[in-house]
């Protein structure tokens, strides 16, 4: 629990899902923060002084001292915030694993649904479709539970939150149709559970205006292209 | 405690980097193991049973239980053997640790690779840019002798890579890459790298990993 004198800051933009990543850990280990919302095209000065590096978000900030990438965050906050309500699974192995499926997320998932949606070449698009489906192929396959983390939620959820959420909404914007319930039963079912989830569900963005900042994204690749 | 009846085993080919960091880590805490050299051109059974998602190495498997991922790897092997710790204790400089290794992987390797295996000279150009911009922040971040001060640690691990890799790519393509001149503190880290005895025993021989990467470039530049 964090104490009255900790002072915790999260720099983010409201619809970042790696920002919500963040917020969600937050929330489960029950520690208050101040969310401090970036305008990306115009960043503070703040965000440039914590995360001179990268200049994205989220950045973490306890007590002065800066955090980047939101798995790196995800775990130090489940080493801070003790293990009333762990991330990640105490047992080495089952780390490990949570750990594997987490960097799938990022490293397989997140690039092949962004070419799926805003590449410029309808190829590429398509190339992403596939590696999308394939991503999520791996997903289903290892869900087991209710979550990926068992019973309750994990960092593992926590990493595929942008599939319960921003994939749904992507879809609707653009007009693709990859988490089809038939073809991903599991996952489906777990998105439901997911976005329901009481510490989840208090730090999602507003669909209406997540679908509209997709559809005018891709509304100006696409102009861009021709 | 690992004891002499648990069953150890890493697949993987010398000459990679990644397998390369998982021996540095085994080696530091005085752990054995079974080496099963795999041929990345004709993949073994075990390594597609072992690591079915991504099909790569190096993969550590413990009891029949296996991992992918070198950094990942390291992190299992530091939390079941306790001698000789590799990632620090304190949260935050744990997650500092974290945070570096990632990045030597998303803006170091790739970029390095790709500036040596291209003919294609904006390619060149663009990705060595990349790498010298990273070197420069791992320039501005050490502070000790090693990016885990007296001793080697996990960034140090991660970043034999740069020590031992890159010099490599840089000979054998005519790159600038590493340069000491640009880079003096990450050069002088890099000879206390691989001069590090139990880092010098891991790495391999230098002269058959050069001709690899030569034969590699060369036939990219024939093929064009």
């Amino acid at each position: 629990m964090a104490k009255v004198y900790e002072v915790v800051k999260v720099f983010g933009t409201v619809g970042s899902p790696f920002a919500k990543r963040v917020q969600i850990a937050l929330e489960l280990k029950g520690v208050q923060y101040t969310f401090f919302e970036e305008d990306l095209r115009n960043k503070s000065e703040l965000l440039l002084k914590y995360n001179p590096i990268h200049k994205k978000v989220p950045v973490l900030v306890h007590n002065e001292k800066a955090l980047v990438e939101s798995l790196v965050i995800l775990e130090y906050i489940d080493e801070v915030w003790g293990s009333d309500q762990p991330i990640l699974p105490q047992q080495p192995y089952h780390k490990a694993l949570a750990r594997f499926w987490s960097k799938f997320i990022d490293d397989k998932y997140m690039p092949a649904i962004t070419k799926a949606a805003f590449s410029a070449n309808k190829e590429e698009r398509e190339k992403g479709s596939e590696e999308t489906v394939e991503a999520l192929e791996h997903l289903e396959n290892e869900l087991k539970d209710k979550f990926f983390g068992g019973e309750s939620i994990g960092v593992v959820d926590i990493a595929a939150g942008h599939i319960a959420f921003w994939l749904p909404a992507i879809e609707e914007a653009v007009g693709l149709k990859l988490l089809t319930s038939d073809k991903f039963p599991k996952l489906h079912k777990w998105g439901h559970e997911y976005t329901n989830h009481p510490a989840v569900k208090k730090n999602l963005p507003q669909r209406e205006r997540l679908v509209a900042f997709f559809k005018a994204r891709y509304a100006s690749i696409i102009t861009a292209s021709k | 405690m690992a004891t002499n009846k648990e069953e150890l085993s890493l697949l993987g080919v010398i000459g990679s980097p990644f397998v390369c960091r998982v021996q540095i880590a085994l080696k530091l805490k005085g752990i054995e193991y079974k080496f099963l050299q795999e041929n990345m051109a004709n993949k073994s059974e075990l390594l597609l049973k072992y690591n079915p998602v991504h099909k790569k190495i190096p993969v550590f498997v413990h009891n029949e239980k296996p991992i992918a991922e070198s950094l990942i790897i390291i992190e299992y092997i530091d939390e079941t053997w306790n001698q000789n710790p590799i990632l620090p204790s304190h949260p935050y400089q744990k997650a500092l640790a974290r945070f570096w290794s990632k990045f030597i992987d998303d803006k170091v390797v790739g970029a390095a690779w790709k500036a040596f295996m291209t003919v294609d000279e904006k390619e060149r150009e663009k990705n060595t840019e990349e790498v010298l911009e990273a070197l420069q922040f791992l320039e501005n971040e050490i502070k000790d002798k090693f990016f885990g001060g007296e001793e080697i640690g996990l960034v140090d691990i991660a970043a034999v890579f740069i020590a031992f890799w890159v010099p490599i790519f840089q000979e054998i393509g005519g790159l600038r890459l590493f340069p000491s001149d640009k880079f003096p503190k990450l050069y002088e880290w890099s000879q206390e790298l691989i001069n590090h005895p139990v880092v010098k025993e891991v790495l391999p021989p230098r002269d058959p990993v050069f001709a690899f990467f030569k034969a590699r470039y060369e036939s990219l530049v024939a093929s064009k």
